[in-house]
Parts: structure tokens; C-alpha cells; sequence
């Protein structure tokens, strides 16, 4: 008699499931604690209780929210943000735990320094006080934010009490036209589902146009998981993940890398198993999108216009729709192509890896922007391996700024802001109102669809400025 | 933590959807260190006009909800970031309960982390409820056990994941239940270890 049949995420649960009680509540055994600046809040509680780190091995510091992207060398003008940075490296130093600093050379953003160092892998638990850590399940790893009493509670026990989510598969299948990214994808299963449609679910996206992707590709995608309501979102490890990883440094090596590699490959979604909910999405039926209003799900494909609340199905829906577009300043029935943009900016934990840079170097090659903007990589290695393939002479000779790895414009707590009224065409992973600031206006797309903001100067169709290159 | 059982209080209704953590607590305030009250940072930018002046158009500014210790709002209350900050702001300002259709997972687990209820009720009946309040209802109360919301003659009732409301109702912190198990993980650190060697970082 064989086993009952499991999906990936069940393998994952029943790999770190340490203590069940009866009401279904299980203590969790945590691979791997990323904190960053904001975990200040969790060591304090730690400081109260006088209790210590559990496992200072198995936890990481990185230097991300806080950290200015342009004169490192000098030290943080603003007090209360160079007192963010310093707590971290305190609270770190005085637990003995390895921080990548404001000055370590594999500086850069948690989401992208964890799998660049090998720290993420498949098969691994792993959390972080920052929602978007569902990026790392594109490893197959089950990943997750987490607020500062849980972040307190790892710290202390390297454990954690959860619920199991209930199991959902959004299969994307088919082949994805040119121009047409992990980001185009993402935003489409959001629009149709909505920014609440994954609550209390564990995603494992699946199909042919996932599996396609390159870990970076799948790691945006995974990312945007909790811009649906999951917590976390996966992708079964293939030959891709295993290829990507050999040879980073904290993964295993030689024979200990076979040996997890077969590990790897067998957490793969058993044939049967079952899911709770099923989305299916057609790859080549989507095309480039841009958000025109307040939320994630509000979500189009740039050959569209502005919704008309008018034409809303409920009043609670036209009411949604009117608020958003009085805080955009975009009248119905406007075309998204005429949407006129103010900046441009490429970067975050959602697209700011070296695909993510050469994909908008593409289209900015030779070509001027006709607005003001930024590109901040990902990681200080991202930013070092884009000047050797000459990237940032791209983004600098089309009139874009070339700076430091950090959260930078996405959530804006380092400084860098969008001022209030203007409108920036984004890579982020939030168009909340005032999430770049307040008062700033959020568009979000793919690093190509920025690129194409940038040369035109409003909201724009990728497709045509790649179509006269091949 | 103190247990939470019942609670009959006046509520503010915010008829808004996707009211995420940025609109709850504005990221530039989240250095903010948790000995320093949160209450005036709560929804700032809905609440206070550039110059810092109330709006007086948002619900909370009005006199009859100033004292409001339950928010009744549309889907998606508490989506984005994780922030456990927002849920310090509503602590501090009072509130004990947030009502909606839905709300973000993460928020949500905060909540329950600081004795704030997050209770979900069907599309319709938050209409029900919002409608209920704009028209002069102003006490709710509130049944944790019986997992039923009643205000004037509206009765309804309210789903909240069982080990959350066990939680709840016996004032339980997850350090003390965790602090039983010791033996428990120590054994499963160590035959853990043995089973993949290779999730140990590779130093």
C-alpha cells in the first residue's frame, strides 16, 4: 500500500512539523531567520525577558531598509535613520550573529541575497520579519513573513506555532509572447483573483510557463504571492533550481550537493495530490500590464483603459474604483497609454536581479528617457556583475541614475521618495497610496515596461520597442 | 496576555476596502520604539490632512466614534506589510476588534499576538453591519465563545480560525506553550540534523 498522495507544500510541512496539537495548531522547526533593520522591535522584546538567540547559526542579518543608495562612504546624515542601521549591526554583533552590513561586499536586499549566497535552498523553512519572504519559495522552500513577536519568538526558540494553509494550485500553462515577464504574470493571476483571492492558502505555481522561467523569473513570481493574500508561494525544484545553486556559497558542496540535490528533486507535488482551490491561467493570452489604481488587483493589460466605476458591479466596488482614481488623478475610459509619467524606478526584492537589469538595459540601449529615474540593484554583487556586462553605462548614457543596493523607493524609509503628486512608473511590489511616499502615484510593471515609460514618457507598450530590434 | 471574551463597545465603521498596513501605519513611522504610544500614528494619512489637521470626512474624527474600541471596514483589512506596528496602533488608540470580510493573513496572526480580535463576517453581512452604524447603531457587542456579533436588532455570526480563538479566550502566549516542548525540539534538532545534513549553511 503506498502512501497517500502529497503536494509539495505537505512534504514541506511534514518535514518541520516538530510538536501537532489536537486543534491542528504545530510547532514548526525555522532552517533559516533572515532579520534586517526593522527586527529592533523583536530584540527588544528579547531584552525585556533577558533571554538570548536559540540559534544565531541558522540566523542572518542584513542591512536593507534603511540603507542610503548614494555616499556609503560618508556616514548616515539623518540620525534616526543612521540609528536604524546601527541597531541591527548592535543587536547582531551582541548575539553572534553574521550580519551583511552597510559595507560588506554581499550587501543588498534579504530577498535577493539569501538565494545569491546559497542561504536559501529547496526543502528549507524559512522566515523573516518582511512580508514579501515568500519570494525564497521559489526554490521549493516554504517561506514566509512574519511580524515582530513571531520574529521574537524564533529568536529565542528557533520555532514557530502555525495553522496549515489550505493547499492551492494556480497552473499557468503555454508559452509567453516577447516582452512578456514573471511580473506580467504575477500581476495577471492577481487581477483575476484578487488581492485577497489566496487568504489563508499555500500557492504552488505549476505549468509550462512557470516551469520555463529562470530562478529569477520564478522568484518574482513567488514574491508577489502576498500581493494575492498567501503568505507564501512555491515552485517545485527542477533542474533549473539545481543548477542555480551549485556552487553558492553557503549551499553544499561536492558530495553533499548530490546527495541534497536528490532530496531536492523528490519534494516535487506527488501526481494525485490534491489541492483545495485551482486557478489556471493561459501564458500566451498574457499580455504586458500596468496598475492604475491603489491596490495590486487593480491590474490591466496596457492596451486598456481606465475602469469607469459606472459600470462597477456593486456600489462597494464603484466606490473602490472612484477613490482610487481621485487619488491617481486618472479620469474613466482614459487609455493607459496616455497616462503621462513623471519618473521611473527599477528596483526592489520584486525586480532588481541581473535578468530583471538587462531586460530594461534592452530597451533603454541607445535610446534617451524622457524622465527622471533610478536603478538600484538588487545586491551590491547584482549591481558589481551589471558593470561588467556594461549595464550601467546603458542606464546612465539613456539619462537614469546608477546607485546602491537597498529597499530604496519601494517603501521610501531610507529617503528615497517619490514627491507627493507625481507619478512613477515603478518594478516595486506596492501601489498603495503613500507607499512611495506620500502622496506619490504608483504604477506597477515589469523592468521592460518601465524602460518603455521611460523613453516615451507615459505608460507604454514593451512589445513594439523590442519588435524593431530583432 | 489578557484573556478576550466579551466586548460591547462602540464601533466606527470605515466603508473602505483594501485599507493595507501602509494606510494603517505609514512606514516613515515604523522606527517608532514600542514604549512610545502608536495612537496618534494610526491611520495617519487618512485621518490628519498635510498641515496634521483631523479630516473631517474620516469616520474616526467624527465625535460619535472617536471612542470606538471595534473598526467595521470592507475585504482585505490589514493586507501588505507585516509591520506588527499597525497592530501596536490600533492597540494603543483602543480598538479590540476588527471586523471585515477579510483580512490579511499576517495582520491578522499579529492581531492575536496583542489580544485584538480579527473576526471575518460574510460580504453581506459587513454591508449589513456598515449600513447598520451610518444610521445611528452604535453599541456592538461582541461574543468570542458563541462567535456571534450583535448590534440593535442585527445578529450575526463570525468565523476566526479555532487555535486564534482558543488563543484568545485563554489569554495564551505561545512562549510559554513553546517553553513545554523543549525536550520535544532538542530530539527533533538532532535527528533532524542526521536527516538533512544539508540544510545546515555551508560555512
Amino acid at each position: 500500500m503506498g502512501e497517500a498522495p502529497r503536494s509539495l507544500f505537505d512534504k514541506l510541512w511534514d518535514a518541520h512539523a516538530v510538536v501537532a496539537r489536537e486543534d491542528g495548531a504545530t510547532l514548526l522547526w525555522v532552517d533559516r531567520h533572515f532579520i534586517h533593520e526593522g527586527s529592533f522591535h523583536a530584540f527588544d522584546q528579547l531584552k525585556k525577558k533577558g533571554a538570548g538567540v536559540a540559534r544565531a547559526d541558522l540566523t542572518f542579518g542584513i542591512a536593507d531598509h534603511y540603507v542610503p543608495t548614494r555616499g556609503r562612504s560618508a556616514p548616515i546624515p539623518d540620525e534616526s535613520i543612521r540609528h536604524m542601521v546601527d541597531q541591527l549591526t548592535e543587536n547582531s554583533a551582541a548575539n553572534g550573529i553574521e550580519l551583511f552590513g552597510l559595507q560588506d561586499p554581499r550587501q543588498g536586499i534579504v530577498h535577493v541575497v539569501g538565494p545569491e549566497q546559497g542561504l536559501t535552498l529547496p526543502g528549507l523553512l524559512i522566515v523573516c520579519g518582511d512580508s514579501h519572504t515568500s519570494t525564497h519559495g521559489a526554490f521549493g522552500a516554504y517561506a514566509f513573513g512574519i511580524g515582530a513577536s513571531e520574529v521574537a519568538h524564533v529568536l529565542m526558540t528557533q520555532t514557530l506555532w502555525q495553522k496549515k494553509p489550505k493547499p492551492m494550485r494556480v497552473k499557468v500553462e503555454g508559452r509567453t509572447a516577447p516582452g512578456v515577464g514573471a511580473k506580467d504574470i504575477a500581476l495577471s493571476i492577481i487581477a483575476r483573483i484578487g488581492a485577497d483571492g489566496a487568504q489563508g492558502h499555500a500557492v504552488e505555481y505549476a505549468g509550462a510557463a512557470v516551469r520555463a522561467l529562470s530562478m529569477e523569473g520564478r522568484l518574482t513570481l513567488c514574491n508577489l504571492s502576498i500581493e494575492a493574500g498567501a503568505r507564501c508561494g512555491m515552485v517545485a525544484p527542477d533542474e533549473t533550481t539545481v543548477t542555480y545553486l551549485r556552487g553558492r556559497p553557503f549551499a553544499p558542496k561536492g558530495e553533499d550537493f548530490e546527495r541534497a540535490a536528490a532530496d531536492w528533486l523528490s519534494l516535487a507535488s506527488d501526481a494525485e495530490a490534491e489541492f483545495d482551490r485551482e486557478v489556471a491561467l493561459d501564458g500566451a493570452e498574457i499580455a504586458p500590464v500596468v496598475t492604475w489604481g491603489v491596490s495590486p488587483e487593480d491590474a490591466l493589460p496596457i492596451d486598456g483603459v481606465v475602469p469607469d466605476p459606472e459600470h462597477a458591479p456593486d456600489p462597494g466596488k464603484a466606490a473602490q474604483i472612484r477613490d482610487a482614481l481621485a487619488y491617481m488623478g486618472l479620469r474613466p475610459g482614459q487609455l493607459l497609454t496616455e497616462v503621462r509619467v513623471d519618473r521611473v524606478f527599477i528596483g526592489s526584492c520584486t525586480n532588481s536581479r541581473i535578468e530583471d537589469l538587462r531586460a530594461a538595459a534592452a530597451v533603454l540601449a541607445g535610446r534617451t528617457a524622457r524622465v527622471p529615474g533610478f536603478v538600484s540593484p538588487g545586491s551590491s554583487l547584482v549591481k558589481r556583475q551589471a558593470e561588467e556586462e556594461g549595464l550601467d553605462r546603458i542606464f546612465r548614457e539613456a539619462g537614469l541614475e546608477w546607485v546602491e543596493s537597498g529597499c530604496s523607493m519601494c517603501v521610501g524609509i531610507n529617503g528615497d521618495v517619490v514627491p507627493p503628486g507625481e507619478r512613477c512608473a515603478s518594478t516595486t511590489n506596492r501601489n498603495f497610496k503613500g507607499r512611495q511616499g506620500p502622496g506619490a502615484r504608483t504604477h506597477l510593471m515589469s523592468p521592460a515596461m518601465v524602460a518603455a515609460a521611460a523613453v516615451t514618457g507615459h505608460l507604454a507598450d514593451v512589445r513594439p520597442l523590442i519588435g524593431t530590434r530583432a | 496576555m489578557e484573556p478576550f471574551r466579551h466586548l460591547a463597545a462602540l464601533a466606527c465603521p470605515i466603508a473602505r476596502a483594501n485599507i493595507d498596513t501602509d494606510q494603517i501605519l505609514p512606514a516613515r513611522f515604523i522606527r517608532t520604539p514600542r514604549s512610545q504610544s502608536h495612537a496618534p500614528m494610526l491611520f495617519h494619512d487618512m485621518r490628519f490632512d498635510a498641515d496634521g489637521k483631523p479630516r473631517r470626512d474620516f469616520p474616526l474624527n467624527r465625535p460619535q466614534w472617536a471612542e470606538a474600541q471595534i473598526i467595521v471596514a470592507r475585504r482585505n483589512f490589514g493586507a501588505g506589510s507585516s509591520r506588527e506596528s499597525a497592530v501596536y496602533a490600533l492597540a494603543d488608540y483602543g480598538i479590540r476588534c476588527v471586523i471585515a470580510p477579510s483580512l490579511g493573513d499576517i495582520f491578522a496572526s499579529n492581531a492575536v499576538n496583542n489580544g485584538l480580535l480579527p473576526a471575518r463576517v460574510a460580504e453581506a453581512k459587513a454591508e449589513e453591519l456598515i449600513a447598520a452604524l451610518e444610521h445611528g447603531a452604535a453599541e456592538v457587542s461582541i461574543d468570542l465563545e458563541a462567535q456571534t456579533i450583535r448590534a440593535g436588532n442585527h445578529v450575526m455570526a463570525f468565523a476566526i480560525d479555532p487555535v486564534w480563538r482558543m488563543k484568545l479566550l485563554n489569554g495564551w502566549d505561545d512562549l510559554d506553550l513553546t517553553a513545554s516542548f523543549r525536550a520535544e525540539i532538542d530530539t527533533f534538532a538532532k535527528r533532524d540534523a542526521e536527516r538533512r545534513p544539508w540544510a545546515a549553511p555551508a560555512r
